[in-house]
């Protein structure tokens, strides 16, 4: 057990290395920093000069080091586009992006999971060919696709819901929120549905395969011989036993959707990191893509452990081998 | 949950109490939005158009920008030259800073200086200064090493500091944003101006209150001020709509007529002074990037022409900028000094038959291929104009390759070196021009189109290295030409010189576009600049 | 036996029995493959068959510019039947060109993504030990990202590193590369699956007896017992490297708007929805998602004709 949780600290702390790396070679080697920084008309020699402060004729590997040290610290310097501290301007940016795709999960599990179900005790009712259908349709249309058909529908069209932005929200502490005022609940329902989409159809078709495994087994036939209620039998053992899968999916998709909130923040003009990410990839702001990817390499490691220790955890099964499950899509 | 009957009403109580005090408040509040912050509250710390005019709210300069950008006193109340390389300034009495320390002329010497000093970013506005001395408290005297007639001008950007307070507060020097400095003056400021500094929340939000105490009497009706930076464009028009803000500006042509169908909502459309155009290079033997080997076609003024003439500006306005945009035929924008309306005209459009002829005139019957560089991301549309004009010049054998990108990239391969004065790698461009710190021509003359030369400091923006020069003369006639109706005469000569050699291709003036509550009341200068003290809300 | 002779008899089996049983069984099978036959048809066949150029500027004119489609508006232009977007180009024809360009980059990252997956797979399966461990810690890696990202980041990477004047002449690779890149592992993973159960049967020891080289027993012998798989695999990343095309394009850093593709043709129209040009994003929009459905469709499909367990 022990030597479980360990190796995976050490590849969890491998990965964040080799993301470190990447963001590294981005933020030196990409773009020169110095033209970033002066002005047009800074002469050779100042520039030099600037060179030599901020250490960059060092040898790569201490500049390297001096670079994981300081992310380490949270310190990522300055935006070469608004000469704020990067590490502020991404937390400013991070409860937008983080209720966002709380809001996506919601959706995602409290559509996903009974659509699931019900496909998967009636699998020949029509309305579950219908699903299914749609849920095809669901995962060939690319997320940006989704997002400008529903805001072409809702907003422009129907003018029911805005089209861009976070609406009203309100500033707890550091942290601004959406969820207490109605413009800014208002503003989150087209963004959080596009998001989610995708992972509601993936979440639909596990738990409706998983019933369908299940409610063969002979378990839910000697519960059904035991004369125990569909309701009881549906929920409480087949769906219970469909758990496992879908707490593994549901945790591995948070990564996958904080990704993707990338594309849904661009489309909405959602005030998030994602979009902050693709603004600085137009304007070259390299010490903010640097940090991002080292953010999101963050997450997807505590994710991706958390999951694997939650998985140990749940299914004995995986002790003995210490396989690893296979990444899902 | 249940409340008490007592617990409801004394929470209704406060929940009127709130929404009291925000009505009194609300009424001079004034509450506004851009895309980006403040940098710094040190006037000194960028020359950057939006930095400036916001800290002009609480620093004054010795002059200052009328409603129609006219020079008029601030803190100077009399200024002018004893000979031509001698300025005096006298200055206005009875002047307090908002701490209550008189104003006088060790201020202004100290600021001239400061902002001349180190960590300064404006040390371009002193080229010509040699020095600057106190004559007595309410006088100072600037010498300058050549005649410069529009120092007066410059110098209205320039915010005074008082001395006292800088040496107090340890912020004799500016600091130097791009060593990532910061000490007192970029978090605090204090000075003469209409409004006073009450809290700074760098990226987060910025409050003025008026000042009391201001020497002038106040057009604006404000008691306090709350500019919030909002990054994103769409945000902050959702925001204006909602009332959560009362104005902001830089608003996307496409959310324009979305918000002037908003009957809560008025939008101020003007010419902004930039004048966006197009240039060739014009120095070169070879073109960097044709298939014309051995020559170069833009340095034929037959072709120049030919291209001028092909592009049907009017049908960019109406497609590409929605009618957004004032076509020009100028190098300078209307309401700067040395603007000439006589001369304002485009050349007729040429039908693509007799552009080809022209073309074939100049050895080109087969037309010809050349790179374009163009921004995506700088100026209003500039990606959709450099497509419209690729395919008119389609139309005359010109084969444009389109390279649009941001900025960046775009400026670093085509501005000229600043180390040599070498000429970079474009052959054909977009770009865009605004003469902010001088309002004047000259500045047009002085970097676009006189010959380059990195020792002097002229041409510096002259990318294409379009050279004449009977015009060389005229310009620098011009800048040391202290009568007005002489100046303008050769002013004039200089604007039908570059014209007749079609030395660029204007383009037009984008509009700057401006949105508020309707309840609001303020000016829109042509510079993009946004004083508060014009700002009145009903 | 020679891989091709496997192949053949593979497809010989196939075609005689099950598989082509199980499409002509299924409707929406054979609907999903004539649509794609349709779109690849038509995208190939565009210099041919579109009515304009829409990227030859020469052929433009403003003031055919934001021409609504025909059957929407008696503004609608017949030459444009689409309509046209604001510098005058036809949506029809564009859609026909931008469809040619998106094909060509999912067929051609799924080959780099199949190519590379398959060498280190079979690889990595075969000789084991370090080597093994080194390529499937970077597929475990890599996995622990979704594919955008890494397709996102190699982009990024690529083109801050050359420079900004070839940008657009070498977009097209550089995607394809990237998309290539952030697609092996799955065939990796599958094919050194393969490979770690073929590798111990005797037939495969009895080769290496006779001193065939290591080469030639993968080639040989593996590489076929893997055709299946991986050709599903192929055909469900197609739709995924559609996608992943398209949504690189649309958020500005996949193909430059003088070489659209679909996704790139969505991006530019979006930026005019809001002022009421919906025909511009829309018509392109339908084509991508009835392109990736059927694909999507006739790789279900696929998957569960060859993989019995699943259906």
């Amino acid at each position: 057990m022990l030597a479980f949780i360990l190796r995976r600290l050490m590849q969890s702390v491998a990965v964040l290395l080799a993301v470190g790396l990447v963001s590294f070679s981005l933020f030196r080697y990409v773009g020169d920093p110095i033209n970033a920084m002066v002005g047009q008309d800074t002469p050779a020699v100042e520039r030099e000069a600037l060179r030599v402060k901020l250490g960059l004729n060092d040898p790569a590997p201490i500049q390297f080091v001096r670079f994981i040290a300081n992310a380490a610290h949270g310190q990522f310097g300055l935006s070469y586009r608004t000469a704020e501290p990067v590490s502020r301007m991404i937390l400013e940016r991070l409860p937008a992006t983080l209720e966002l795709s709380f809001c996506a999960a919601l959706f995602a599990l409290l559509v996903g999971i009974p659509m699931g179900v019900y496909t998967g005790l009636y699998p020949r009712h029509w309305t579950s060919r219908l699903l299914q259908a749609v849920s095809l349709i669901g995962v060939s249309l690319p997320t940006f696709l989704i997002g400008i058909l529903l805001i072409l529908f809702f907003s422009v069209i129907l003018r029911w819901l805005p089209s861009f932005g976070r609406g009203e929200t309100v500033t707890i502490g550091w942290w601004t929120t959406n969820f207490l005022r109605w413009k800014g609940l208002e503003a989150l329902i087209l963004p959080s549905i596009t998001l989610g989409l995708f992972q509601l159809t993936l979440l639909m078709r596990l738990v409706r395969s998983e019933m369908l495994e299940v409610m063969r087994t002979d378990y839910i036939k000697f519960a059904r011989a035991r004369g125990l209620t569909n309701r009881a039998i549906n929920f409480g053992h087949a769906l219970k036993n469909t758990l496992v899968p879908v707490i593994t999916v549901t945790g591995l998709q948070l990564g996958s959707l904080i990704a993707f909130a990338i594309v849904t923040e661009t489309v909405f003009a959602w005030p998030g990191v994602g979009q902050l990410f693709i603004q600085s990839v137009q304007f070259s702001d390299i010490p903010v893509m640097a940090a991002y990817l080292m953010l999101i390499g963050l997450f997807f490691v505590i994710i991706n452990l958390v999951v694997d220790l939650l998985y140990f955890v749940v299914d004995p099964r995986l002790r003995g081998q210490m396989g690893r499950r296979a990444g899902a899509h | 949950m249940t409340f008490s009957l007592r617990q409801s009403l004394a929470m209704m109580a406060l929940a009127f109490a709130c929404v009291a005090s925000a009505t009194t408040v609300d009424a001079k509040t004034f509450r506004w939005a851009n895309s980006g912050d403040v940098s710094s509250m040190d006037p000194y710390a960028r020359q950057e158009t939006f930095l400036l005019t916001f800290t002009a709210n609480i620093y004054e300069g010795l002059t200052r920008r009328d409603k129609d950008l006219k020079l008029e006193p601030a803190l100077a109340v009399k200024w002018g030259q004893t000979d031509p390389t001698h300025w005096y300034f006298d200055l206005r009495p009875n002047v307090k800073f908002s701490d209550g320390t008189p104003f006088t002329a060790d201020d202004v010497v100290f600021s001239i200086n400061r902002a001349n000093g180190p960590g300064s970013n404006l040390n371009g506005n002193f080229s010509t200064m040699k020095s600057i001395k106190k004559v007595n408290d309410l006088r100072v005297e600037v010498e300058t090493i050549v005649p410069d007639p529009l120092l007066a001008d410059k110098w209205s950007s320039i915010g005074i500091m008082s001395k006292a307070w800088c040496e107090k507060n340890n912020a004799v020097h500016a600091a130097d944003m791009i060593k990532n400095e910061e000490n007192y003056a970029t978090r605090n400021a204090m000075g003469t101006g209409p409004f006073v500094l009450k809290e700074r929340r760098a990226g987060e939000k910025t409050v003025l209150v008026a000042n009391p105490n201001w020497w002038d009497k106040p057009v604006h009706n404000l008691t306090e001020v709350i500019f919030t930076p909002v990054p994103n464009a769409a945000t902050r028009v959702a925001a204006l709509k909602a009332g959560d803000i009362d104005m902001t500006y830089e608003v996307p042509p496409a959310d324009t007529e979305n918000l002037k169908r908003d009957p809560n909502i008025k939008v101020l459309e003007g010419p902004e002074t930039r004048v966006v155009y197009l240039g060739f290079d014009e120095e070169r033997d070879e073109l960097v990037e044709s298939n014309i080997k051995g020559k170069n076609p833009f340095k034929d003024k037959r072709v120049r022409e030919a291209m001028y003439r092909s592009i049907d500006i009017e049908a960019i306005k109406r497609t590409v900028m929605r009618g957004q945009s004032f076509p020009t035929a100028l190098m300078v924008a209307r309401g700067i000094n040395g603007y000439t309306a006589d001369l304002d005209k485009r050349p007729s459009l040429l039908k693509p038959e007799e552009a080809k002829k022209m073309l074939a005139d100049a050895g080109y019957p087969d037309g010809f291929e050349v790179g374009m560089d163009c921004p995506n991301d700088r100026y209003v549309n500039d990606e959709k104009i450099c497509q419209a004009v690729v395919s008119m010049l389609a139309k005359i054998g010109v084969k444009v390759n389109l390279r649009a990108q941001t900025r960046n990239l775009f400026f670093a391969k085509i501005l000229r070196s600043t180390s040599d004065g070498k000429p970079n790698k474009t052959s054909f461009f977009m770009l865009g021009w605004s003469p902010a710190t001088t309002y004047d021509v000259h500045n047009v003359f002085e970097q676009l189109l006189q010959t380059p030369d990195i020792k002097r400091k002229k041409g510096l923006y002259n990318v294409g290295g379009y050279s004449n020069p009977k015009f060389d003369e005229l310009a620098d006639k011009i800048e040391v030409e202290t009568d007005k109706a002489k100046r303008d005469a050769m002013i004039h000569e200089a604007t039908k010189i570059y014209l007749d050699d079609y030395a660029y291709i204007p383009l037009h003036q984008q509009a700057l576009v401006w949105a508020m509550r309707k309840n609001v009341d303020l000016v829109q200068p042509a510079d993009n600049t946004f004083p508060l003290r014009f700002v009145n809300v009903k | 036996m020679s891989a091709r002779t496997a192949f053949a008899q593979w497809l010989h089996h196939a075609a005689d029995s099950d598989i082509w049983w199980s499409f002509k069984s299924s409707t929406t099978t054979v609907v999903a493959a004539a649509v794609t036959f349709l779109i690849i048809a038509m995208a190939f066949l565009a210099p041919v068959i579109a009515p304009h150029t829409p990227f030859d500027p020469g052929t433009l004119s403003l003031s055919d510019g934001l021409k609504p489609p025909v059957l929407i508006s008696s503004d609608g232009d017949w030459s444009f039947p689409l309509g046209t977007d604001d510098q005058g180009r036809d949506v029809l024809s564009s859609i026909m060109y931008g469809t040619r360009l998106s094909l060509i980059v999912g067929f051609a990252s799924v080959i780099v993504a199949m190519v590379l997956g398959i060498g280190l797979g079979l690889i990595s399966g075969y000789f084991g030990g370090t080597t093994d461990a080194v390529i499937m810690r970077i597929a475990d890696v890599q996995l622990t990202f979704p594919a955008i990202l890494v397709a996102l980041l190699i982009d990024g990477l690529v083109r801050g590193l050359i420079s900004s004047d070839r940008h657009d002449e070498i977009a097209t690779f550089v995607i394809i590369g990237a998309i290539g890149l952030s697609f092996w592992v799955q065939y990796a993973r599958t094919v050194r699956g393969s490979v770690l159960v073929e590798k111990n049967k005797e037939y495969v020891q009895a080769a290496r007896v006779i001193g065939l080289s290591p080469a030639v027993i993968m080639v040989r012998h593996v590489l076929p017992n893997v055709t299946g798989p991986v050709l599903v695999i192929a055909t469900i990343n197609l739709g995924l490297a559609i996608i992943t095309e398209a949504t690189l394009s649309f958020l500005g850093v996949g193909l430059p708007s003088t070489q659209p593709s679909l996704g790139t043709l969505i991006r530019l129209g979006n930026e005019l929805l809001q002022s009421g040009e919906w025909w511009i994003t829309v018509f392109p929009g339908i084509t991508l998602a009835l392109l990736v459905l059927a694909v999507n469709l006739l790789g279900d499909w696929l998957r569960d004709a060859l993989n019995p367990k699943l259906r």
